[in-house]
């Protein structure tokens, strides 16, 4: 019954996660590079909705029994992460705070607080987030964008060296970690190619000041 | 062109290998020092687990110990002597339960459960093959449960001094469903006791046996599927005991009037023998 009630929670946040990535995946479009702004406002109103679900998933169960119950909507609040991550970078091309996306989906850090964000669900978030940025640094060359690849690739390369800092054990986690190679091999291709072209040398003469 | 393709993943490492270098040595950045602080957070949490997986294997070791103790019952004369030492092994279990206790303090029970579920099932498997062997009923949840409480003393107070405070209770709860796949297991141990009592002329306890298993069986065919999926899953195991016990109780009515209470023995264990090997054909 309780899994019943958990469950039809989970299929609304899934729902508005869904539009939420449709809305951002316009930035990948050429003239979406422009609205970046906009679009990440509207991201963030829809973030509402999601604080009222998880509000409401919140009344579906006792708060100490979190972890009963935790597979039920992990998947979905790693896309949430990873959604919450994504706007925050297109604002100020930083890494994402754990305390900023709990606050975001309207939630605690701590487990002794409430329904939280466990450390694993918003690492695994900021992994989607890596590869939906290679993606990006791509599509940004194509849109005539030269200089945003090359602050993709630094801010991969940090977030790579972090997660080198993580003893993984063989968890699903670990998996996830073993795909940010290939997004930081592919960024580093675009950044060859950029450079061996001379195309980023405005970025070299910005980066210098 | 071709140049250029040899030339290509060879400068890729090198500046890979620099911008580690970069990156790895400025700990100082709001990123690394982000993830320092998320590795200290999953260390713990993996420490914290592997203890609990070790704790768990004690506790299977020293549980399955127990059980084959509790099948001698059917072949020494004093049953009271083998149920008072598997009561003193079970103890030894028990202060390893509330190691686990001790760990869970103010964490999330289910986050680690995983950790020590083994454990505890085989820990409801020997408590509730003792309960059985003594009172003949099955063991209730909060019997089972009220075992698990435990008082800590107040440390060590040195002397003269009063001791602080009253003494901490610490508590563990199994969970229904560790319960119900430790009694599912206790099926396979009641078969079998069933089988060697016949071996020792015990003409009562496959009877007895019997009738308590098919209760079982009718609980755990009340639940059918709406249980957890490792309970159905056990259901099929379950009926394979029972029509075995059932088999052995049907044979011993059927043939008990025929055969010299001395023989009988024989003609049973040639049967089981026979089962055993349809089982493995199967």
């Amino acid at each position: 019954m309780r899994c019943m009630d958990i469950r039809k929670v989970v299929q609304v946040l899934e729902q508005t996660a869904r539009e939420i990535l449709t809305l951002l995946q316009s930035v990948h479009q050429p003239s979406g590079f422009k609205e970046i702004p906009s679009k990440c406002q509207k991201a963030r109103e829809l973030f509402c909705t999601v604080r009222t679900h998880l509000g409401e998933l919140k009344t579906k169960f006792p708060v100490d029994q979190y972890y009963r119950f935790h597979e039920h909507w992990r998947f979905v609040l790693q896309r949430l992460a990873f959604l919450a991550a994504f706007v925050v970078y297109l604002e100020s091309e930083s890494l994402v705070t754990r305390e900023e996306v709990a606050q975001i989906l309207g939630i605690e850090v701590v487990r002794e607080k409430g329904f939280h964000l466990d450390v694993e669900d918003y690492l695994a978030g900021v992994l989607i987030m890596a590869s939906e940025l290679s993606r990006l640094a791509v599509n940004s060359v194509t849109a005539g964008d030269y200089s945003r690849p090359l602050r993709i690739s630094n801010f991969i390369n940090e977030l790579d060296s972090g997660f080198r800092l993580l003893n993984l054990k063989n968890d699903p986690l670990r998996k996830r970690y073993d795909g940010l190679k290939y997004d930081v091999k592919k960024i580093e291709e675009v950044v060859y190619d950029l450079s061996i072209r001379g195309l980023s040398k405005e970025l070299e003469a910005g980066g210098d000041k | 062109l071709s140049a250029r393709g040899e030339g290509y993943p060879r400068r890729m490492k090198t500046s890979q290998k620099t911008d580690d270098r970069d990156t790895g040595a400025n700990l100082t950045s709001p990123v690394m020092a982000a993830f320092k602080v998320f590795q200290q957070e999953l260390d713990t949490k993996h420490d914290k687990h592997e203890r609990l997986v070790k704790l768990s294997r004690d506790i299977t070791i020293e549980s399955k110990r127990t059980i084959f103790l509790l099948h001698r019952v059917t072949s020494v004369p004093d049953v009271e002597e083998v149920l008072t030492e598997a009561d003193l092994k079970l103890d030894g279990v028990r202060l390893n339960i509330r190691m686990i206790a001790e760990e869970l303090r103010g964490e999330d029970l289910h986050q680690f459960h995983r950790a020590f579920t083994p454990g505890i099932q085989e820990y409801v498997e020997a408590v509730s093959f003792h309960h059985f062997i003594r009172h003949r009923t099955l063991i209730s949840l909060e019997e089972i449960n009220t075992k698990l409480v435990f008082v800590k003393e107040p440390e060590d107070t040195p002397e003269g001094q009063q001791p602080m405070g009253t003494p901490q209770v610490l508590t563990f709860q199994v969970t229904p469903t560790d319960y119900l796949l430790g009694v599912a297991d206790l099926t396979g141990e009641l078969m079998r006791m069933c089988i060697s009592s016949v071996g020792n002329g015990d003409m009562d306890t496959p009877f007895q046996v019997s009738m308590f298993l098919r209760q079982i069986h009718d609980g755990f065919s009340y639940i059918g599927n709406t249980g957890p999926y490792e309970v159905s899953k056990k259901l099929h195991t379950l009926r394979q005991s029972l029509s075995k016990v059932e088999d052995a109780c049907y044979t011993l009515k059927v043939r008990g009037s025929e055969i010299p209470k001395h023989m009988l023995a024989d003609v049973f264990s040639s049967r089981t023998a026979m089962m055993d090997q349809d089982e493995g054909m199967a």
